[in-house]
């Protein structure tokens, strides 16, 4: 099992699994985003049940894996595969053979991650660790982070809602490649099934790049909160 | 018939240790009529005429059936024509006065001989280790004797036209080998005879595949667009599957 797992399928394999199971953390996390545009009660509300359900505060380390497997096989794959074109070629002309995306996964991964950083240190952090998050109290006398005011505060402010856009940007176009390339590497897809598959990366891309960006948009242009 | 001047930069090394540098040669009255290899021939009659040193690069059947012709030409493997070997490429391709770059193939697995010949050797070790039926077979059996689904059988065939080229492992950003290895494990897979073993195959092929140096597949594609006889990577999908498949079973 572990030759299996070293083999370059193998490792293709984790890339894949890892990807796949991102995505699927992303539906949930796109959902609660969304709610978002409905205001403050419910969103405050659903993300406090996020944050304090154990079910669900159970399974982050298992996400926190996820992330550190995928970016770690990223980084050997890309060395792995460096190594077997040790001279470079003078002119390589690859624009009509793949596309631009499909040869960029790395740099996009990578924007993906720096992204990652800064959005950790913009929520988690003030949430979870340090907790100077503000706090509200509910009608039902409940006290929670106001979430609401945390989030759309910051999205209202050009410079960042102008980078989480661009952060979905780099999201779509990291999936309208690797959710079909994922497929494709556990086996299941053929003839027929890629072209369907690639069209579902590209709407699931789609998806992903417009709802994460239809939050910090709404804020940037309506500006709900008054500060 | 037209005849143009091309300007050659070519990729000149003494031996697989020499580091190799570009020479640059101008051919003139050039016929768009001729193969690029015959292209190549006039040129080394007019370097040997000059006292220098012939081109090596590696042809045979200059048919497109043998896999021989190799070359990375203007950043493409095979040149800028589609679904053809190099020996079918043809300077009607190319426009008067173009500077035309001739690369070999690179790839950790495909050392330089000399020149733009690379030694494909690895390929070899990678079909003896499993691109074969070893039952005995016996006598001719009757046709239709075992039933094979035609699509399989098509499907079978289009991954034995593979030649064996290496423009898949020239052409991919990863160096990887994998249109390759999936032609020869598909066009085994798909049939009765072949499919005994097609769960040991994939394992020692795809071993032997990572042992030699290639890289890893992430799907981009282009093999498939460069190769000359159009291998789907959809055989890469189904290696994949015999591979994981084989796996999982022992
Ligand atoms: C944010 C969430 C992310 C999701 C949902 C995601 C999803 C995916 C998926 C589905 C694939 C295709 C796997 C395959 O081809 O089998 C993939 C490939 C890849 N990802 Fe990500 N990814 C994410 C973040 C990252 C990050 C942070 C990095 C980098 C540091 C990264 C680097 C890569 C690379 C280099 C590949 C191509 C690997 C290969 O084909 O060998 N990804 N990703
Ligand atoms: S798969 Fe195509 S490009 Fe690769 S060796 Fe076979 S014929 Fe050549
Ligand atoms: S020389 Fe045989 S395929 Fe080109």
């Amino acid at each position: 099992m572990s030759g299996f797992l070293s083999s370059s399928i193998g490792k293709k394999l984790i890339m894949s699994i890892s990807g796949l199971f991102l995505i699927l953390f992303l539906v949930v996390h796109l959902t609660v985003n969304l709610l978002l545009l409905l205001g403050s009660e419910a969103y405050n509300t659903a993300a406090h049940f996020m944050g304090t359900n154990p079910l669900i505060t159970s399974i982050q380390p298992i996400l926190a894996l996820g992330f550190l497997v995928h970016i770690v096989y990223a980084f050997i794959l890309t060395a792995v595969n460096a190594k077997a074109r040790p001279v470079k070629y003078e002119q390589v002309s690859q624009s009509h053979s793949s596309s631009l995306v499909s040869r960029q996964m790395l740099p996009l991964g990578l924007a993906l991650l720096l992204f990652l950083v800064l959005h950790m240190i913009h929520f988690f952090v003030k949430l979870k660790v340090t907790g100077e998050a503000p706090m509200i109290v509910m009608e039902d006398g409940v006290e929670m982070h106001n979430t609401y005011l945390l989030v759309g505060s910051l999205f209202q402010m050009p410079l960042y809602a102008i980078m989480y856009i661009f952060a979905a940007i780099f999201l779509a176009m990291h999936l309208s490649h690797g959710f079909w390339s994922a497929f494709q590497t556990i086996g299941w897809s053929n003839e027929v099934w890629r072209g369907r598959l690639t069209w579902v990366g590209y709407a699931v891309a789609g998806l992903f790049g417009f709802g994460y960006a239809i939050v910090p948009l709404y804020f940037l242009i309506f500006q709900p909160i008054t500060l | 018939m037209a005849n143009i001047n091309v300007k050659l930069k070519i990729w000149r090394q003494k031996n697989e240790k020499d580091a190799g540098k570009f020479d640059v040669y101008d051919l003139k009255g050039v016929s768009t009529d001729s193969s690029f290899l015959e292209m190549m021939d006039v040129l080394n009659e007019q370097i040997i005429q000059g006292g220098g040193e012939p081109v090596a690069f590696d042809h045979d059947c200059r048919e497109g059936i043998c896999g021989a012709c190799s070359m990375f030409i203007n950043g493409r493997a095979h040149g800028p024509d589609t679904a053809v070997t190099t020996c079918q490429l043809h300077m009607r391709s190319f426009s008067d006065g173009e500077t035309i770059t001739v690369e070999p193939w690179r790839s950790s697995g495909f050392p330089v001989i000399k020149d733009l010949m690379v030694d494909r050797a690895a390929f070899d070790q990678i079909l003896q280790e499993g691109g074969f039926v070893s039952i005995n077979t016996g006598g001719v059996p009757d046709a239709n004797a075992i039933p094979i689904p035609k699509d399989d059988a098509d499907a079978s065939f289009d991954a034995a036209t593979c030649i064996g080229c290496g423009a898949c492992v020239a052409t991919c950003k990863n160096g990887s080998a994998m249109l390759f290895v999936s032609a020869k494990v598909s066009q085994l897979a798909l049939l009765p005879q072949g499919r005994v073993e097609a769960s040991r195959r994939a394992k020692a092929m795809v071993a032997k595949m990572d042992e030699l140096g290639f890289g890893s597949c992430t799907n981009t594609g282009a093999c498939e667009v460069e190769c000359p006889k159009e291998i789907s990577i959809a055989n890469i999908a189904r290696l994949n599957r015999e591979f994981l498949g084989a796996n999982i079973k022992s």
